[in-house]
Order: C-alpha cells, then structure tokens, then sequence
C-alpha cells in the first residue's frame, strides 16, 4: 500500500531543515512559501527516507482569492507519498519558480498550467502555450473566464 | 571540404503564422455554410439525350469511391471497425483509404473539430479534386456533440466545409456509417455530367 | 570544394498515417538524421476539464468515456474510484468483481489495437491489425452484451455499476477466455522470430531507467525500463489483492520490451480473468446513493493502472453538485516527456516505430 505521508511530520522534518518555509501543514498536504519552494522540492528529493523521485502530478486550482499549486509526490523505494502546496496571491501576474531541474516530469505539465491558468514559471527553458493556438486570449480554466 | 550549416526559421515564427491561420479562420466561420444541393435541380433531368450517359458515369462513379481517412477523435475507431474484416466495407469497392487528399473523392470527417486542427482540414479539402463528396460522422463533426459549449470546438464542420451526408451517432456503428455510404451512393447518382 | 548544408525541418503534419491520431511532431533533420523534435498537441483540445466543473458528478462519468477512447471501461472506473474516496461510499462484492471482469477485459482490447497499431507502424501494412481485430471484435460483442455499446460504454456508477449482466455473458466469457491464449500462441509464432520486427526494434528508441523514473514514465513504457512499479500491486485498489499475477519487467527499454511486456500483460489479464469468473458472488450492484451527490469539502487523488499508464483524477470538491476542480493526469502526455531523448541520433524510420510503442491515445493528451 502506498501510504501517505502525514503532512504535519513532514512539516517538522523540513522545519528542522530550514525554518522559514513552511506556511501551513494539516494532515493532508505541506504548504510552502513562493520563494523556498525549489528550496523545499530539493530537500525532499535528495534526502534519504524521503527519495522522492517520482512527480506524479504537477497541477493548479484557482480559489479566487489566490492561486494555489499542486505538486503529488512519490518515492518508488520506499512507496510513500506526499502532496506539496504553494500559493500566490497576486491576480495579475502569478509566478512561482519551476522545478524542471529536479524532475523532467514537469516540463509539459507546466506549460499547460501556464497555458489554462496562467501562472509563470520562472526558469522554465520552453514556456509557450501547450493546447491552445499562440493568438488565443485570455486563460480558459480559470473562474473569471467567460 | 567544407560544410557551412544555415539557421532555419525558429518554432516561434511557425507558431505566429499558424495562430494568425487559425484566427482569421475563426473570424469568418461563424455561420454555417448551406448543404449542397445540386441534385434537387430539375432541368438538368430533362435533356434526354444525356441520360443514360450520365447514368452509367454515376454508377460507375458511386462503385469505386476511394475515401479519406480524416478520423479524429473515437468515431475513428469506427470507421476503421467498418473497414476490418467484420464489416467488410470493401464490399462497396472502397476498400483502399486513402491518405493523400489528392487521390481521394470521399472525405469521411470522423471525430471532433476544434479551432486549432480547422485550418489543416480546409487545406485538406481544397486539395481535393472535383467531384468530391463529405460524411459528417459522429455527433462531434454533426453540431459539436456534448463539447458544443467549449472554448476550442467549432460547433459542427459545415461551419467550415460544405457536407452531403451526416451519420449521427456517439459513436454511430460502423453499420449506420455503411447506410451513410449508400445514402452518397444515391446521392452520385442524381449528378449529371454537365455539371460536375 | 564547400557543401552546404542546413538542417530542415519536416512537419509530420496532424493528418498523418502513423500518427495515431491528430499529433504533430516538427522534426528536424540533418539527412536523414532526427537532430531535434519537438511535439505539438492541441489539435483535439475539447476543454473537458472546464465543462465538468459545469457538470453534476454523475454527468461527467461520459465524458471520461472520451479520454482515452480504446479504453473506456478504465477511465470510468478511475473517476468512480477517485469519486468514492471523496464521498466514503461503500461498494458491494458484486459490482467489484464486476468492475475487475471489465477492466481486464478492456485491458485485453487495448493490448491488442497496441500491438497491432506498433506492427502497422513497422511497416506490416495492416494484416496484424485485422489478425488482432478479430479478437477485439469478440470482446466488443461481449461489451455490447453488458453495456449496449462498442465504445464508449458509460458502464460505472458511483457506488458500483450500472446494471447486471444477463444470462448469456458468463457462458460466452468462459468460451473466450478458454480460446485467448491460443490466439496469443498464434501472435507469437507468427511474429517472435520474425527478423524485421527484430532488427528494427530491438536496440532502437532505448529509454534508460533513471530517466524513465525522473519523467515519470508509466505503464508499459516504465515496466520496459526496468522498473517493477504496478499500481495493482503497490496501491492495489478495488479487490486486486486477492488475485494471483505476475508483473512483467523488460530490461532494455527498447521497442521490442515495450512490445513484449504488451503481451505478456494480455497473457496476465487472462490468468485474472480465469480466477475472477468462478468466484464472482451473488447480490446487487450498486450501493445507494443519492441523486445529486454532494461529497463534503476536501480534495482526493485517486489512480488506477490503466492500460497506457497511471490514469489520476484530482476532484476538489466545496459540498456542491459539480466539481470545484477536476483534473486528470493523462499517463500517454507524460510517457511523452522523454520523446526528444530516445530519439536524437536516429532516422527518421526509427522516430516513427518509438512513437508507436509509446501507444499514445490522442483523446487523453488534449482532453
């Protein structure tokens, strides 16, 4: 069975780490800030009893009050698994670093959020819209389209 | 010996080319284009002396049709479930599908139509040469299907080519798309000669 | 003496023989040489993800029928799954050996069109695909029986299954899985020492393990590398856990493992089936609930082994009628990430028959 790892020891784990990232934690998911998130992502990739090797899903929601990214994670080794959150709270232009270095995994499902919703991803070799055409205005997936 | 090796145009440029393609498309396929109705023409079945001409043009013209595959979405599977061995479609003597628009009379538009891949299949239907016949198949190509209301679908393919034959269905079985096909059958056999 | 030479970009376009689907690939060559590739989706984008949220949770079970066409029975199990976490619901025993009959079988179906469609690729111009058709004509039938569809079957409910299966299906199952492994007999023979499928796929398009691991490559694609990762066995879900089946692992990462680790599943879907059949149990098949769901608020991911990879639904749910988020995490785009690598260096032939043994499914890549 996978088991998924409680977010809120995972939380003092990486607290032990670095203090500063860490916003919320509850039993589901880990919430980090903007800036540490490659921070937090490479922490949890290379340290051993983590190992998360394996991206499974990179996607985001949008509350209207702030976007918010999902990361799904997964160890093959040790069959756990961990969910990661960050937010951002600027409407206009939302960016958030991008974690193609660590997984390659990530590489279209970051244009596709860029592309549906929206949001930046800084250091991202290729960012170009992934479904739809160049010319097309506007970011559909998001609450306030149409 | 020397190799000198050039720059080729980047992706970007190809991209800006293709969305201007596919906006101005946009733009002037909003309205429906009307089905073909050339058969319903009365005079032309007067002049006697052209009929039994035209009637064996016709049937030999409706036996041997060579169609497209254009499958784009699930009702592809369909139609290529009509060509296999069950539903034998070589029957109608249009067993090889074509792929190359130029050697096809019979565009067979299986699957849904977005905004994005309506450039490619404009092109692809004016390379085809006159006479030319289309099945709309599928409740997608019909009138959008239940994707009607997105951002990205055009809401049926007579938005963007003229069709003679629609086929409904989610997706229609492979015999509906052969009732379909004897449907175009009479159809051909209504045209006359002086005008096709 | 100076050549010139410059690099040209060849676009195997969105209408394309080989390109299961409407998929774009602008590759560019130096001869014949593939030196860069770069693939471009978008041409099926229907927009499904921003519909569902328009959609009560049980209306949007047709539109995973659509996701993965040659699969359906599994995208719909995936989304009832991930719905049934949500919302706590219990299914009864019958309507989970019901759901296991069905996924296996589609499983078998999807094999085959894999199979088949990679050997077309090769260049058999389309006689195993009718060979394997023939096959799937017969599960087809066997859906029709249950369902009353050929494809998009539509056939999971939240909290079980539609209807029950009438008299005739179990006899004629029986028959079918008694002649399958025949068949596959008959596939191997005709095609295991075969010296073209050899030499033109054993070696070509290799994906190397840690690469596999880090693109997050699933399904077939990952197991062909090396990597012994099923969900069935290491998240198992529904009843697999009282199943006996083996789990096979390539060791190249070549064509010629994906290919081969495609039938050795057909062979293992058998053996569930054949221990499925005798122990399916009497009762109803569906557990009750209401109409118009309303999970309480949280969010869920829920994954199943679909036959191209790890299929994933990701629902947020506010304590509503529609989904706040739904979002499906397609295995064929993913399996795609590590394209350009396996690729680079080789003809273009050779770009073909990979892209093939990828078994991508174009309705799940563009939702």
């Amino acid at each position: 069975m996978t088991i998924a790892l409680n977010g809120e020891e995972v939380a003092e784990k990486i607290r032990g780490a670095f203090p500063g990232p860490v916003v919320a934690a509850d039993k589901a998911a880990v919430i980090v800030t903007n800036q540490s998130l490659y921070q937090v992502a490479e922490f949890l990739k290379n340290t051993a009893g983590f190992d998360f090797d394996y991206l499974t899903d990179l996607t985001a929601v949008d509350y209207l009050d702030y976007f918010e990214v999902v990361y799904h994670l997964t160890s093959l080794k040790h069959n756990h698994s961990l969910v990661l959150k960050t937010r951002c709270y600027e409407r206009g232009k939302p960016v958030v670093s991008s974690v193609v270095n660590l997984w390659r995994a990530a590489d279209f499902q970051e244009r596709e959020v860029y592309d549906l919703m929206g949001i930046t991803f800084e250091g991202h070799p290729n960012l170009k819209r992934l479904l739809l055409w160049e010319g097309f205005v506007g970011h559909p997936l998001r609450r306030d389209y149409l | 010996m020397e190799i000198e090796r050039y720059e080729v145009i980047s992706s970007d440029e190809i991209d800006a080319a293709e969305a201007l393609r596919i906006n101005s498309l946009k733009e002037a396929s909003q309205q429906a284009i009307p089905d073909p109705d050339r058969w319903l023409e009365e005079e032309l079945r007067r002049n006697v002396l052209l009929t039994t001409v035209d009637y064996a043009v016709d049937w030999a013209r409706s036996r041997s049709i060579f169609p497209l595959m254009f499958g784009l979405a699930c009702c592809a599977f369909e139609m290529i479930g009509s060509a296999a061995s069950r539903f034998d479609i070589s029957r109608f003597g249009m067993d090889i599908f074509r792929w190359s628009p130029r050697q096809a009379d019979l565009m067979i538009v299986a699957g849904t139509l977005t905004w994005k891949m309506a450039p490619a299949v404009k092109l692809v239907y004016e390379q085809m040469a006159e006479p030319k016949w289309v099945i709309a198949m599928g409740a997608c190509a019909i009138s959008g299907g239940t994707f009607r209301e997105s951002y990205s679908v055009v809401p049926g393919i007579n938005h963007i080519i003229p069709v003679d034959v629609y086929v409904p269905g989610c997706p229609p079985r492979p015999e509906g798309l052969l009732y379909g096909i004897t449907k175009i059958h009479k159809k051909i056999g209504k045209e006359s000669i002086k005008t096709s | 003496m100076v050549i010139k030479t410059e690099p040209f970009i060849l676009n195997i376009g969105p209408q394309h023989p080989s390109t299961h689907g409407v998929f774009r690939l602008r590759a560019t060559l130096d001869g014949e040489v593939v030196v860069d590739v770069e693939p471009v989706i978008g041409y099926l984008h229907r927009g499904i993800e921003k519909l569902a949220e328009g959609r009560t949770y049980t209306q949007n079970i047709p539109f995973t029928d659509r996701l993965d066409y040659l699969a359906s029975i599994t995208n719909n199990l995936a989304y009832v799954l991930a719905v049934e976490k949500l919302a706590e619901v219990k299914v009864p025993e019958r309507a989970e050996y019901l759901r296991i009959i069905m996924a296996e079988m589609m499983r078998i179906a999807s094999h085959l069109m894999a199979v088949g469609f990679f050997l077309n690729d090769l260049g058999a111009m389309m006689t195993p695909v009718l060979y394997m058709w023939r096959e799937r004509e017969k599960l087809l039938d066997l859906f029709e029986m249950v369902c009353g569809q050929r494809l998009t079957y539509n056939y999971m409910r939240i909290g079980g299954v539609s209807h029950d299966i009438p008299e005739e299906f179990l006899p004629a199952l029986k028959r079918f899985v008694a002649e399958m492994p025949g068949f596959i007999d008959e596939y191997d023979q005709l095609l295991a020492g075969n010296e073209i499928l050899l030499v033109r796929s054993k070696g070509v398009g290799v994906l190397p393990e840690e690469l596999a691991i880090n693109s997050a490559a699933s399904g077939p694609v990952l197991r062909a590398s090396g990597v012994k990762w099923d969900i069935r066995r290491a998240d198992p879900y529904s009843i697999y856990d009282r199943f006996d089946f083996d789990i096979p692992v390539g060791s190249a990462g070549d064509c010629y493992d994906r290919y081969w680790v495609r039938v050795q599943e057909m062979r293992q879907s058998v053996r569930i089936l054949e221990q499925a059949i005798p122990q399916l149990p009497e009762g109803e098949v569906c557990a009750e609930v209401p109409r118009l769901l309303r999970p309480p608020v949280g969010e869920v991911y829920g994954h199943i082994e679909a036959p191209k990879g790890e299929l994933g639904f990701y629902l947020v749910s506010d304590n509503s009628i529609a989904p706040y988020r739904f979002r499906i995490r397609p295995p064929t785009l993913i399996n795609l990430t590590a394209l350009k690598d396996m690729v680079i260096g080789w003809k273009v032939a050779d770009l073909i028959i990979t892209f093939g043994s990828i078994d991508v499914c174009l309705g799940e890549i563009d939702r």
